[in-house]
């Protein structure tokens, strides 16, 4: 079967990619998205933070014998407050200062972790093993689907929509929005503003590590993983634009799915595909999308 | 006369490297409206956030319930009782009305319920469901006083709650600021408009260069009309 000169297999071969690449492009540019707004700091560490989840989770299998279900648990707690100790001894520091200190110490930061981690481990990457309960997969007739990426496409869009509907639709939701507009306000109406913001980048950070387990069966466990990521990712959030959580998470999984389609119409385009969109969205919406003007 | 339920000694305040009040000196007892006038950059505005910890540098006393507010964060003093209604009114675009309504949270038994909000203010109640800053300017003003009568908090500061709003509206804050005397909540108003501060303040601090100039009980205020003309320069 082909659909526009194209077989069927092949076409949906790659929109499984796209998928893919399109859920952990989401889940990150949404955790950017969340630090973004409340703390006004673009989070270049990102990436390094997305391996350390992957190493982790590497390292508890290696070295603990923890598989990947725990993995999934204790590497976003883990990281996730390794993120809160950055957050309360360095960033906390750069608040009132330019963006661009945050961009450079938080650049910093991922050149110091990802280096530490070429030295112990070397470039190449290390394989980790799908877990047994979501190995095989099934045969839909007009295409093989791995279990393991379905799995991960299904438990990316819960994450997000349930990240999306803690921060739009919930109390709690509500004094991140607040906070993000007026923090002195908000923290004069009693609410300990500091406090959420370092829990904030401690959920950023978390769900970082958390794409970092998922993809490790996917992709391999190497200290280069995030930074090649972290590119497209920041090319993701400039389209959606900066701080819309729907709009991180829209971008991600439709620019996954492009990139997949372009692969199969034309592949030469496939790695800048992204960057021509993103040139193109600046062009006609700087603020991007979903953005609006700060 | 009710007790003392906030006094501020010698209060200095800055912003960055500008010294704003240079040692504002006054107290509010329980239940009483005071106000305080002067003109614009007077530092009444500044006066009232630095009460509320929201500037960058303070100096001096501010006691409240005897209790030294001075080095506290924003969030533990208004948790102490007090809340603020900011001069800019401070609704959140991204948040409905209900949301807006709901954000403060409670700090004391005592606060209003949500009825008593509505009845209040009924125009909010048609709202709920509109983005906060779509409201009319009137009825955000009317979300943002009802907003802090839900925490329990027992003194209210108002910055300037009748700027540029139309006659109706602000005989119908008027109002509300009555009723909610008489329900004894202690309010600490800042006005530009004191006819209409006149009619509801047992006292008024005239403030200037950062300093309270003059007291003036709120009968004795038409006696002394020409010096408070005179300080606010109208
Ligand atoms: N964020 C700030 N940074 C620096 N200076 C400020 C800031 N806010 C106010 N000021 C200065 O402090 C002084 C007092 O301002 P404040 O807002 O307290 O006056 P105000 O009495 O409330 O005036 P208005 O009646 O116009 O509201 C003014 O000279 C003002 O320029
Ligand atoms: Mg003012």
């Amino acid at each position: 079967m082909e659909i526009f000169g194209v077989p069927t297999q092949a076409l949906f071969g790659q929109l499984l990619i796209g998928l893919i690449n399109g859920s952990f492009y989401a889940l990150l540019s949404l955790g950017l998205a969340v630090i973004f707004g409340l703390l006004n700091i673009i989070n270049f560490t990102h990436g390094a933070q997305y391996m350390l989840g992957a190493f982790c989770a590497y390292l508890l299998l290696e070295k603990l014998g923890l598989g990947y279900w725990w993995a999934l648990v204790i590497a976003p707690v883990l990281v996730g407050a390794l993120g809160i100790i950055i957050e309360r001894t360095m960033l906390k520091q750069l608040y009132k200062l330019d963006h661009l200190y945050g961009l450079l110490l938080t650049f910093g930061l991922a050149l110091v972790i990802q280096g530490v981690f070429r030295n112990q481990y070397g470039s190449s990457g290390q394989p980790y093993a799908i877990p047994p309960a979501l190995a095989g997969g099934h045969n839909l007739g007009f295409m093989f689907l791995p279990t393991y990426r379905a799995w991960v496409i299904v438990a990316s869009v819960v994450i997000c929509f349930g990240t999306w509907f803690l921060i739009e639709r919930t109390k709690l939701g509500s004094y991140l929005r607040a906070a993000t507009e007026n923090p002195e306000l908000v923290q004069a109406f009693g609410i300990n503003v500091p406090r959420m913001i370092t829990l904030t980048y401690g959920f950023g950070v978390a769900l970082a590590a958390l794409a970092g387990v998922m993809a490790g069966p996917i992709y391999q466990v190497s200290p280069q993983m995030g930074a090649d990521l972290i590119i497209v990712v920041f090319a993701v959030v400039v389209i959606g634009g900066m701080g819309s959580i729907m709009g991180s998470i829209l971008t991600g999984f439709g620019l996954g799915v492009l990139e997949g389609l372009t692969k199969v119409f034309y592949p030469e385009a496939s790695n800048t595909v992204i960057f021509i969109v993103m040139a193109l969205v600046l062009l006609v919406k700087p603020a991007g999308l979903f953005g609006t003007q700060k | 006369m009710g007790e003392i339920l906030l006094a501020i000694k010698n209060l200095n305040a800055w912003y960055g490297e500008s010294h704003i009040l240079h040692g504002m000196d006054f107290e509010v007892r329980e239940g009483e409206v005071v106000t305080l006038l002067g003109r614009n950059g007077a530092g009444k505005t500044t006066t009232l956030k630095s009460i509320m910890g929201m500037v960058g540098k303070r100096q001096g006393s501010v006691l409240f319930r005897n209790r030294e507010l001075i080095h506290l964060a924003s969030n533990r003093i208004a948790r102490q009782g007090i809340a603020f209604c900011p001069e800019e009114r401070g609704i959140f675009a991204s948040l409905d009305v209900e949301e807006n309504l709901l954000l403060p949270p409670q700090v004391a038994a005592g606060g209003l319920g949500l009825e008593q909000i509505y009845e209040l203010f009924p125009n909010l109640k048609e709202r709920l469901r509109s983005q906060g800053t779509k409201l009319s300017g009137g009825e955000q003003q009317m979300l943002a006083i009802g907003r802090i009568l839900r925490t329990g908090a027992q003194l209210l500061l108002l910055d300037e709650p009748t700027e540029g709003l139309a006659p109706v509206i602000v005989q119908q804050i008027g109002r509300t600021i009555e009723r909610l005397k008489k329900e004894g909540f202690t309010i600490l108003l800042v006005e530009q408009n004191f006819r209409f501060a006149q009619k509801l303040a047992d006292r008024h601090y005239i403030v200037e260069h950062g300093r309270v100039v003059e007291m003036v009980p709120g009968a004795a205020l038409e006696a002394n009309m020409h010096r408070v003309h005179e300080y606010l320069g109208v």
